[in-house]
């Protein structure tokens, strides 16, 4: 499902060249979920922004349900991102002058649908999460867990093939934590969907299939 | 997909007040401007009462005689149209009237001061007024040079009160006219129909100006349809060719030709010297002000449209990553751009109609009667829509090339 080959990022500025991942060879099968470790600054995130086709890599290969996505354009990128990724941010990213369905709605907004067909999916995908109840309420009106259960609806409710998260828990108490990766481990379990997490939390990361671990940009582990 | 812009730009709207009333009121200001020129405009140019048939008339307005030695230009005199006008192959009617000049009344001790108009009688053919009392005089009172007169419903309040005019006596110019008709007042911006008092040509003390080339008379020509205007307008040119010039050794060539009301005003506005292309250059000029006038408040809304993209920044990078494209984004942007434009051609539309009554209330212009009717409010509607679209493109496009990861991070483009 995703292939990564001798992949390297490097950020470069007038001055400095920052080598962020290097040699990164990575392969992740249909429905695994996968957790990448490591300490802050190791090449986490950028390496989830790589896979989530946000930045593209200096060199090496990436293959995304078997295609090089290596010379596409902004159009293809962006059909990709829409039809077969899905995002959680750890600081969740909700637009706060829309309502909670609204929210979940961004990501068919691009998709050829009708309006109450939208709703309709989102509606189902919040109920899926578990925030039926909160329709209509502001993400503002909502707990830290509960904006990341609406982060998660709207990762979902596109039925993507891969799920990227950047940190789900990271801003969330333990409880909250768990609940959030009981929706992960049941959206893995149940359809299938190919998750890539990022976290700093062992015991989150035990609970994944596999641990890839980061430092210093290189694949330790 | 619009739906869900709109009910986003009204709600970003609504929670940035103060960048919202800045906005606004820069867009609202700039239409007011642009709406009550547009109105004065419409009311100068477009045909009414008493000028209703004026979408069928071109006239003389101005005339130049010119040599090597100098020029002169000027409105033409009542010789230079009854030789040049009248007869003219395809037109309907024809009319010579004076400019209008200002003149004092003595009325039962009183100083009024008011303007005059002589007229012929296809004057009042060729013009429509309202009537309120009597009608107008015939060719036959103009061609016996009878003191009759026509005068507008003010003059009648100033002069008999409120008593029925018709049949009094004023006098004007040293001569004691019978009143044979009062009108509804005309505003000045109708130039060719503005006036106090009418009253035959044929009644003036001086004979010499029915030969004369130069002067203060206009002549219009009625034609059966706009259809007509280039036969009338080449029967004329064909007639000025044969002109013949009191004296050769002062002038030697002639500028004239047949105008609607705004190539008119353009040619008046030039000095005649552009001739027929006077109106293209006055229309270039008033777009070129125009543009110009809306450049500072699109500057100041791009400058606050950027600094709104770079809050949103987060969104921006939500939006990217779960698939909008570029060009979506540009799309969604702009939509929002237009919204606030149309909000503020509304609000801008309302203060024009205040405006406008203020104009009309203070008595600055005569009988002013400015509107603002569908026409105008669909002018400015699309000129803040154009507003909202040249605003919102610079902006959106700087957004669409934000980078999703910077855009996450909530900065850089």
């Amino acid at each position: 499902m995703i292939r990564l080959e001798n992949v390297d990022k490097v950020y470069r500025t007038e001055r400095v060249e920052t080598l962020a991942l290097q040699n990164i060879n990575l392969d992740v099968p249909s429905g695994e979920f996968v957790s990448v470790m490591g300490p802050s600054g190791c090449g986490k995130s950028t390496l989830l922004n790589l896979i989530g086709l946000l930045d593209a890599p200096s060199s090496g290969e990436l293959q995304l349900d078997k295609e090089k996505v290596a010379k596409w354009g902004d159009k293809h990128l962006a059909k990709f991102r829409n039809e077969k990724l899905g995002f959680v941010f750890q600081s969740f990213h909700l637009v706060p002058d829309l309502k909670v369905v609204d929210n979940v709605e961004i990501p068919l907004l691009y998709r050829k649908m009708s309006g109450s067909e939208r709703r309709k999916l989102a509606k189902d995908a919040l109920d899926r999460v578990g925030l039926s109840s909160r329709v209509g309420h502001f993400p503002t009106q909502l707990s830290g867990g509960q904006q990341q259960r609406v982060a998660i609806a709207r990762a979902i409710v596109g039925r993507p093939r891969i799920l990227l998260a950047d940190e789900p828990t990271g801003n969330l108490d333990s409880a909250m934590g768990d609940e959030i990766m009981d929706i992960l481990h049941d959206l893995n379990k149940t359809d299938g969907t190919t998750i890539v997490m990022v976290t700093h939390d062992d015991r989150f990361a035990r609970r994944t299939d596999r641990i890839v671990r980061l430092f210093d940009g290189r694949q330790v582990a | 997909m619009i739906n869900n812009y709109i009910k986003l730009a009204l709600k970003v709207l609504a929670r940035r007040k103060f960048f919202t009333f800045i906005s606004l009121f820069g867009i609202s200001l700039t239409l007011v401007v642009l709406m009550v020129a547009t109105a004065i405009g419409d009311n100068l140019f477009a045909p009414r009462k008493p000028q209703s048939r004026f979408d069928r008339v071109l006239g003389v307005y101005v005339i130049s005689l010119r040599s090597d030695q100098g020029s002169h230009t000027g409105p033409p005199g009542y010789g230079f149209l009854d030789k040049n006008l009248r007869g003219l192959p395809g037109a309907e009617n024809m009319s010579i009237f004076s400019t209008i000049s200002g003149t004092v009344l003595y009325h039962e001790g009183r100083r009024i001061e008011t303007y005059i108009k002589r007229a012929d009688g296809a004057y009042w053919q060729i013009l429509d007024f309202d009537f309120v009392e009597g009608g107008p005089y015939s060719q036959a009172d103009d061609d016996a040079g009878r003191f009759v007169a026509v005068i507008s419903d003010e003059l009648r309040t100033r002069l008999f009160g409120r008593n029925a005019a018709l049949g009094r006596t004023f006098e004007a110019d040293g001569m004691r006219f019978r009143v044979v008709g009062v009108v509804r007042g005309v505003p000045i911006t109708r130039y060719a129909g503005f006036s106090e008092i009418w009253v035959p040509t044929h009644t003036t003390k001086i004979d010499n100006f029915r030969r004369a080339n130069t002067g203060s008379f206009n002549g219009i020509v009625l034609a059966h349809s706009r259809s007509d205007f280039d036969g009338l307008r080449s029967a004329f040119a064909e007639r000025i060719s044969h002109f013949k010039f009191d004296d050769p050794r002062e002038f030697n060539q002639l500028v004239a030709g047949l105008d609607t009301p705004f190539e008119g005003v353009a040619r008046v506005m030039t000095n005649n010297q552009f001739d027929r292309k006077a109106s293209n250059v006055v229309r270039t000029v008033f777009l070129v002000m125009a543009l110009l006038f809306i450049t500072l408040p699109t500057m100041n809304l791009i400058s606050i449209n950027l600094s709104r993209i770079m809050e949103r920044a987060s969104e921006i990078g939500v939006r990217k990553a779960f698939g909008a494209s570029s060009r979506s984004l540009v799309g969604q942007f702009i939509v929002e751009n237009i919204v606030l434009t149309v909000i503020g051609g509304f609000i801008g539309f309302l203060l024009s109609v205040a405006a406008i009554a203020a104009l009309n209330g203070s008595g600055w212009i005569p009988h002013a009667s400015f509107d603002i009717n569908f026409r105008i409010f669909l002018w400015g509607m699309l000129i803040a829509a154009i507003f909202g679209v040249i605003s919102g493109v610079w902006p959106a496009w700087r957004m669409s090339r934000m980078h999703p990861v910077n855009a996450l991070r909530g900065g850089v483009a």
